[in-house]
């Protein structure tokens, strides 16, 4: 039995080099089903990837505390009320289960060191932040408290400003110049590793709160407040303190409407997977379609290559071949010719998603699962949609099949 | 050998069903011995296909018994029928029948596939039946690459590769011109005479039924005579 497997697969392998052309578009269908899905699923995969690398490096569990109302509405009314250092204290006294809290203000400019320059985002803000966004010293030292406290003009560089302004130079101790501001380099941070998209997280500077708003934006507001929280409180809870804290604090009576919002990040990631696990649901949807006009085809084709053989069949029949094992010729061969279909779009599907993968500025993750189950799905497709032809095969009565022309 | 190797009692088979109904054999009783070489004859439409169809356990009798070595064939499920063909009958027909785009080798293999003999029994079994019909040097060529006499030497190797008891052949030298329905006429003798193989032949043409011992005539559905010949013609 195991022996008439083999030749039965040596008899699929050669019909099909016979009919070349013919099995080709036979197969297409599971070609074009596998190799969509499957791309699909890999680009998806890539894309949750990158997003969720994006949030993380935002850091894990961290509260993005912003001016203004929640996304989506329009400035209608009077602009909203910027924050202040103070409003910072005040919730790293006043609220319960944040572990750390940090002002943020947001400037760019260019980085200056002798003839090389760049164009850079400027942080200013404190080491809490550093700490918060999980930013690793590679070199030198974060801010002492003094340069804190007096507001000195020093910062730390992330690693795409180390490269462009200093290449292999050690940076600590030296001097950039950022807009007309002298600033010395106290500490690098280690790179944040492959960034996608935009917003390469390495092209940064951070200077103290002080520094920024007495030397480069001229006025006391904090574009945005970051809140580390306990993993062991819950982030609603520690939300809506913060809420009451700043309503209060902002004099926004009842009945008022919030005119800042909070970006929490743990949502957000939440949000994303479940978005992901939907996105993947509907394309397996769409994949059991596509297979099925595939496996339709198969059948088809068979149903015509059972008719064409006929002669064949009688012959075989003549000579002793019992039915099943008529049956089991035609069934191996739908079940090469499928899963060479699906052998094809796993192929098809790994060169496409290697192309595509850079161009949406996400990385290439090879899903084992995804590709084992697509094959084995389209070897089932041959099964269950060479049957149907093959049994008509095996029923013909050798007479009539032998008569055939 | 005590009693026939094969033997038809009563054998009617009836095409169709109603008015429309068809008898094409009407009750045939005939004995056939181990070791004969019997040529059928009739006219078109006496019954004489439906008669191999039903010997070649092709097809099943209406009504009547088929004994084959004593066995009842009639009562023999499709399977059953299907290993007994493999195991004790080959078949040769007018058309040759051999698979196309295959090589000769490959089509004289083709039953002991379906015995379940290994690759190299079966070439070495394959070879030595095309060189007993002369075709050794073609064993790799396709049938289109054939001529039909040549054709009709692989279709009696892929029928004697198997040793069977008793070969079918309808009309083998239908297709063929004289010279090369000589040929194959020797050949069947040949096996028959060498190697005892039982050889039931249908044939329109007298000077091919001369190679046989015995000559049996169909009409209208029933056996109408059955002659033993004194002096066939000769291997």
């Amino acid at each position: 039995m195991i022996a008439m497997l083999f030749t039965t697969l040596g008899l699929a392998m050669r019909e099909i080099r016979r009919h070349l052309m013919r099995s080709f578009l036979t197969v297409l269908g599971i070609i074009i089903g596998v190799g969509s899905v499957v791309t699909m699923v890999t680009l998806g995969n890539g894309t949750t990837a990158a997003v969720q690398q994006q949030i993380s490096s935002l850091g894990a569990n961290i509260l993005q505390i912003r001016p203004g109302q929640s996304f989506g509405r329009g400035g209608g009314g009077t602009q909203p009320q910027p924050f202040e250092v103070d409003d910072v204290d005040a919730i790293r006294q006043q609220v319960a289960g944040v572990v750390s809290v940090a002002p943020q203000v947001q400037s760019s400019g260019l980085a200056v060191r002798n003839a090389a320059n760049w164009s850079t985002t400027i942080y200013g803000t404190t080491n809490d932040y550093v700490k918060a966004q999980s930013w690793t010293i590679d070199r030198g030292r974060i801010f002492s408290s003094e340069e804190e406290r007096a507001g000195k003009t020093v910062c730390l560089i992330g690693a795409t400003i180390r490269r462009n302004l200093f290449r292999e130079d050690d940076p600590i101790g030296e001097r950039i110049r950022i807009r007309d501001l002298s600033c010395e380099v106290v500490g690098a941070l280690k790179s944040r590793g492959s960034s996608f998209g935009p917003g390469d997280q390495d092209d940064v500077v951070i200077m103290p709160v002080k520094a920024v708003q007495r030397r480069i934006t001229g006025n006391q507001n904090v574009s945005m407040i970051l809140v580390s929280v306990d993993p062991a409180y819950a982030s609603d809870a520690v939300q809506d303190s913060i809420k009451a804290l700043l309503r209060e604090r902002r004099r926004l009576g009842p009945g008022k409407a919030d005119d800042f919002n909070i970006f929490d990040t743990q949502q957000i990631s939440e949000t994303l997977q479940s978005t992901t696990r939907t996105l993947t649901a509907l394309l397996g949807a769409v994949a059991a379609v596509s297979l099925l006009v595939g496996g339709i085809g198969i059948m088809n084709i068979m149903l015509v290559s059972v008719t064409e053989r006929t002669r064949e069949i009688g012959i075989r029949l003549a000579i002793g071949a019992l039915g099943r094992e008529v049956l089991l010729q035609f069934l191996v061969e739908a079940v090469v010719l499928a899963s060479l279909g699906g052998i094809l779009g796993l192929g098809i599907a790994l060169g496409a998603s290697i192309l595509i993968s850079p161009m949406l500025q996400i990385p290439f993750l090879f899903n084992p699962t995804i590709n084992a189950v697509a094959f084995l799905f389209s070897a089932a497709i041959g099964v269950l949609f060479g049957y149907f032809p093959a049994r008509r095969a095996a029923r013909l009565n050798p007479i009539d099949a032998l008569r055939h022309e | 050998m005590t009693g026939p190797l094969i033997s038809l009692r009563g054998i009617t088979k009836t095409f169709g069903e109603g008015p429309t109904a068809f008898q094409a054999l009407r009750g045939i009783d005939l004995d056939i011995r181990s070791g004969d070489f019997v040529a059928v004859m009739g006219p078109s439409g006496s019954g004489k296909s439906t008669m191999m169809n039903i010997l070649g356990c092709l097809d099943v009798p209406t009504s009547g018994a088929y004994l084959f070595k004593g066995h009842h064939v009639e009562q023999l499920t499709r399977d059953e029928r299907a290993l007994l063909r493999r195991r004790y009958l080959g078949f040769v027909f007018q058309g040759y029948n051999l698979l196309a785009r295959t090589s000769a080798l490959e089509n004289v293999e083709l039953p002991l596939l379906y015995r379940g003999e290994a690759k190299k029994a079966r070439q070495e079994a394959a070879l030595a039946a095309l060189r007993k019909v002369g075709l050794e040097e073609w064993a790799d060529h396709t049938p289109a690459q054939l001529s039909g006499g040549q054709q009709q030497r692989v279709a009696i190797a892929r029928a004697i590769v198997t040793e069977p008891e008793v070969l079918l052949a309808d009309e083998p030298t239908g297709n063929l011109d004289t010279e090369r329905s000589r040929e194959i006429m020797q050949l069947l003798k040949r096996f028959n005479s060498d190697a005892g193989i039982t050889i039931l032949m249908v044939t329109h043409e007298e000077e091919m039924a001369a190679f046989a011992r015995t000559t049996v005539k169909f009409r209208d559905g029933l056996v109408e005579s059955v002659e033993d010949r004194k002096q066939p013609v000769p291997a």
